[in-house]
C-alpha cells in the first residue's frame, strides 16, 4: 500500500520510530512523489535552524510519518505545489526561521508584519527587521463591478484579531482572503530552551478554547520523548477534561451560530448550559477552562472529592436540555433556511486538506484521532463518530450536536472507571523526541518535540487544526452571500491564536 | 414548539446570577483617578469596546460569557458596542503583540473622551506567561495606553470581570459633582406659573 512518496521518505535514515531524515535530493523529489500518492495526507510543516520537517499520514490508517531535510543555505523545495495546504506553513517557516520554500506559489510574509525587532527570530542568524511593509497585496479577483471589503483585525464582536479581505460583486463573495498573524506572541521562541514542565504553561495558552487538547498533545509529546507513561488515573482525568472542553465549546459555538442567524433563544440556552459545565469543571479541577491541569507526566491536580458529582449533575442538565434544544433548532424553518446550503465545503477539498474535526466530518472525511489513532483512555471506550456529507453550515452544526451527545456519555463512563492512584510522575531530564496527537474539539492537535542532552526543548511545533481550516473557510464562502459570512465563520470557528503562535 | 418552552421560562427562577459586590477600595481608587483626571461624568451606563491584542482567546471566552443570561451584563447598564466611536471603556486582552499595536492604538484614539482603559487578564496586566518574548510589547498594555483598571487572572472569571466593570460604574456615580449643564435649564411648569425670584426667567424655551 506504500506509494512513491512514502517509499521515498522511508528510504532516508530513520531517526525515530516515525521520523526519517532525507537528503536534499530526496526532499527535492518529494513534491513529485506526493502528486503520485494523493492518499498521503499532509499534516504540517515547520522548521528548525536550517532544517525543515513535514508530517504526513496515510488516509487509510497508521501513525503519522515525519520527513526531515537539511535546508542548506536556508532553502528547501516547496511542498505547496503538491499539497496546497502547505502554503501557509511555508510562509510561516519563512518568517520564523528564515527558510525559503523554492517553487512556492505564495511567498508573501505571513506572521511578520514588519513590527518585530528581528526577522526570522528562530533562525540560526536572525535578520534585521523587515521594517515597515507596504500595504499587503491581496490575491485579486477580476471582472466588472468588483469591490473590496476589508474587515478587521478589530471586529464588531468580542473576537480574536484577524483581517478578512473580501472581493465582492454585489452581495456575492468572489474571493475571501484571511490575513492573520495579529495574535502572534512568539510562543515557539519562548518554549525553546525550557523544560517541558515549564513550557507546558505556554502550550496551555496556544489557543485558550483548546487548552486541554494542546496541553495534552504537548504532554504526550514530552512523555514520548522521555519514555514516561502517565499513571492510569491521570489518563482518565485527561479524558474527562478533554470531553468537558469539547462539550463546552460545542455548546458555545452552537449558541453563537444560531445567534448569528438571528435566532437568540438557543444562544441563551446554550450559554446557560455552558456556564453549568464550566462551573462543574471549576469545582472539580479548580479552573473553569481547566488550564494548566494537563501537564507532562500526568495531571497537576487530582479531581476534587466532590468533583465527580458536580460533573455528573452538570451533565444531567445538558442531557435533559439537549433534545428540546435540537428539536427547536431542527424544527425552526427560518433558522434551517439560513444554515442549509450555506458555506458548503466540497468533500474533495476536505479530503485534500485533511480537514480535521467537525469540519472534515461534516464533509464526509471519516477521521477522528480518538478512534483512528487510538490512545488511552479512548482505546477502551465505545463511541460512534458522527459523519455527514453535505459539508454546509447545517451539517457542521449537526456533527457538533451529535458529538456532544457522545461526549456526555464518555465523561460518565470515564468517571465511573476512576480508581485511586497516582496522578503525576516526574519526567527524567534526557534527550529524545516525541509526537503527541490528541483530538481536540476542532480536530486533531499535533505536537512534535525534540529534547536536548539536558532534557530541555531544542525544537517544538504544536500544530492546531485551524492551520488546515483557514484555507477551507476561504473556499467555503466563495460564491456565497456576504450576509452569510458570519454564519460560515462561526461554523468553522478557526482559531487565530492557534496558528499565529 | 418553542412557545411552550418560552412560556415555561416565565415561571422559572431566573438563571441570572445576583450581582457581585464591588470592593470599596477599588472603587475609591478609581474615584481618585477620575477626580485627578477631571473627567466628565458618563452616567450609570458604560459602552464597552474590546480589543484582543494577541490574547490566547481564553479571556475572550470569559468576556463573551458576560453577555449571556447567567451574567447578563446589560442589566447593569453595561453593553458591548461594535464601534470604538460609541465606546466609553476599552477592554484590552492579551500581551500586546507587536502586530496588534497599531490597531490597538487606533481603536483607542477613535474613542471619544472621557474614556477608560481596562487591562483584562494576566497577559494584559504585565505580559503574563509571554513576558520576555520579542514579539510582544514588554510590560503589558500599560506601556502603550493609560490603564485605569487591572483585572488579573488567566483568564479572570466572568464574576471577577463583572466586579471590575461595576467598580467603574460605581466610580462614575460617586465621583465628582455632576458637570455643569451645557444649556440653560428649561423652566418647569410651576416656574412658568409663578415668576421666579432667584433670577431672570430664561427668555427662550426651545421652540
Ligand atoms: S490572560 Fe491567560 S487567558 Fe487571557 S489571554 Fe492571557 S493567557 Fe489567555
Amino acid at each position: 500500500m506504500n506509494g512513491p512518496a512514502t517509499r521515498l521518505i522511508q528510504s532516508g535514515t530513520r531517526r525515530s520510530p516515525i521520523r526519517w531524515r532525507m537528503d536534499e535530493a530526496g526532499w527535492t523529489a518529494l513534491p513529485a512523489a506526493l502528486r503520485q500518492e494523493p492518499e498521503l495526507e499532509f499534516l504540517g510543516l515547520w522548521g528548525e535552524a536550517e532544517r525543515v520537517h513535514a508530517a504526513f499520514r496515510h488516509a487509510g490508517g497508521g501513525p503519522p510519518l515525519l520527513a526531515t531535510a537539511d535546508a542548506a543555505g536556508g532553502r528547501y523545495a516547496a511542498l505547496s505545489p503538491a499539497r496546497p495546504a502547505a502554503g501557509l506553513f511555508e510562509r510561516m517557516a519563512a518568517d520564523l526561521w528564515g527558510l525559503r520554500a523554492e517553487g512556492a506559489a505564495d511567498s508573501r510574509p505571513w506572521l511578520d508584519h514588519g513590527f518585530w525587532p528581528r526577522h526570522a527570530p528562530l533562525g540560526r542568524n536572525p535578520k534585521p527587521p523587515l521594517g515597515e511593509l507596504p500595504q499587503p497585496a491581496f490575491l485579486p479577483a477580476g471582472g466588472e463591478g468588483v469591490h473590496q471589503i476589508p474587515l478587521g483585525p478589530v471586529h464588531g464582536g468580542v473576537t480574536e484579531p484577524g483581517h478578512f479581505r473580501f472581493h465582492v460583486r454585489g452581495e456575492t463573495i468572489l474571493r475571501l482572503e484571511a490575513r492573520l498573524g495579529y495574535a502572534h506572541k512568539g510562543i515557539l521562541g519562548l518554549m525553546r530552551g525550557k523544560s517541558p514542565k515549564l513550557a507546558a504553561r505556554l502550550a496551555a495558552r496556544i489557543s485558550g478554547d483548546s487548552t486541554v487538547a494542546h496541553a495534552w498533545a504537548f504532554a504526550a509529546a514530552a512523555e514520548a520523548a522521555t519514555g514516561v507513561a502517565p499513571p492510569p488515573r491521570a489518563i482518565l482525568l485527561r479524558g474527562v477534561m478533554a470531553e468537558l472542553e469539547r462539550i463546552a465549546n460545542h455548546l458555545n459555538d452552537a449558541g453563537f451560530l444560531c445567534d448569528a442567524a438571528g435566532f437568540a433563544w438557543p444562544h441563551a440556552r446554550c450559554g446557560a448550559l455552558r456556564e453549568v459545565v464550566l462551573r462543574a469543571a471549576d469545582s472539580a479541577f479548580g479552573h473553569r477552562l481547566m488550564m494548566d491541569r494537563v501537564v507532562p507526566g500526568g495531571v497537576s491536580i487530582d479531581i476534587a472529592p466532590s468533583g465527580p458529582d458536580a460533573i455528573l449533575a452538570a451533565l444531567a442538565a445538558v442531557v435533559a436540555e439537549l433534545p428540546p434544544l435540537r428539536r427547536a433548532i431542527d424544527g425552526h424553518a427560518g433558522l434551517q433556511d439560513r444554515l442549509a446550503g450555506s458555506g458548503a465545503l466540497a468533500p474533495a477539498l476536505a479530503a485534500g486538506f485533511a480537514a480535521g474535526g467537525f469540519v472534515g466530518r461534516a464533509s464526509g472525511r471519516d477521521f477522528d484521532a480518538r478512534r483512528d489513532l487510538p490512545y488511552a483512555p479512548y482505546d477502551r471506550l465505545g463511541f460512534t463518530v458522527p459523519l455527514r456529507q453535505a459539508g454546509d453550515v447545517a451539517a457542521r452544526l449537526q456533527v457538533r450536536l451529535d458529538e456532544m451527545a457522545e461526549s456526555l456519555a464518555m465523561v460518565a463512563a470515564l468517571l465511573a472507571r476512576l480508581e485511586p492512584g497516582e496522578t503525576l510522575l516526574p519526567l527524567p531530564a534526557r534527550p529524545g523526541e516525541g509526537l503527541g496527537l490528541v483530538e481536540g474539539f476542532r480536530g486533531e492537535v499535533m505536537c512534535w518535540m525534540a529534547l536536548d542532552e539536558q532534557g530541555l526543548i531544542r525544537a517544538v511545533f504544536p500544530r492546531d487544526p485551524s492551520w488546515l481550516h483557514w484555507p477551507l473557510l476561504e473556499a467555503a464562502v466563495q460564491g456565497g452571500a456576504m450576509a452569510d459570512f458570519p454564519l460560515c465563520e462561526r461554523s468553522f470557528n478557526a482559531s487565530c491564536s492557534g496558528v499565529d503562535l | 414548539m418553542l412557545l411552550p418552552r418560552l412560556a415555561r421560562t416565565l415561571f422559572r427562577r431566573p438563571l441570572t446570577d445576583p450581582a457581585p459586590a464591588t470592593y470599596p477600595e477599588i472603587v475609591a481608587a478609581l474615584v481618585e483617578r477620575l477626580d485627578a483626571m477631571a473627567r466628565g461624568r458618563l452616567g450609570r451606563s458604560l459602552a464597552i469596546r474590546h480589543v484582543g491584542a494577541a490574547s490566547c482567546n481564553g479571556c475572550e471566552l470569559e468576556i463573551n460569557a458576560l453577555s449571556g443570561v447567567v451574567h447578563d451584563l446589560e442589566r447593569f447598564g453595561l453593553r458591548f458596542v461594535a464601534s470604538p466611536r460609541h465606546a466609553d471603556v476599552l477592554l484590552v486582552t492579551g500581551p500586546c503583540g507587536r502586530n496588534m499595536n497599531e490597531a490597538l492604538l487606533r481603536t483607542h484614539a477613535a474613542m471619544p473622551d472621557p474614556k477608560w482603559v481596562v487591562a483584562v487578564g494576566d497577559c494584559a496586566v504585565d505580559g503574563g506567561v509571554f513576558q520576555g518574548s520579542d514579539a510582544v510589547e514588554p510590560g503589558g498594555v500599560g506601556r502603550l495606553l493609560p490603564v485605569d483598571l487591572l483585572i488579573p487572572g488567566c483568564p479572570p472569571s466572568p464574576t471577577l470581570l463583572l466586579e471590575g466593570l461595576l467598580a467603574l460604574l460605581e466610580a462614575e456615580v460617586t465621583a465628582a459633582p455632576p458637570p455643569p449643564p451645557l444649556r440653560p435649564v428649561e423652566p418647569t411648569m410651576e416656574s412658568w406659573a409663578e415668576p421666579r425670584r432667584d433670577g431672570p426667567v430664561p427668555e427662550d424655551g426651545p421652540g
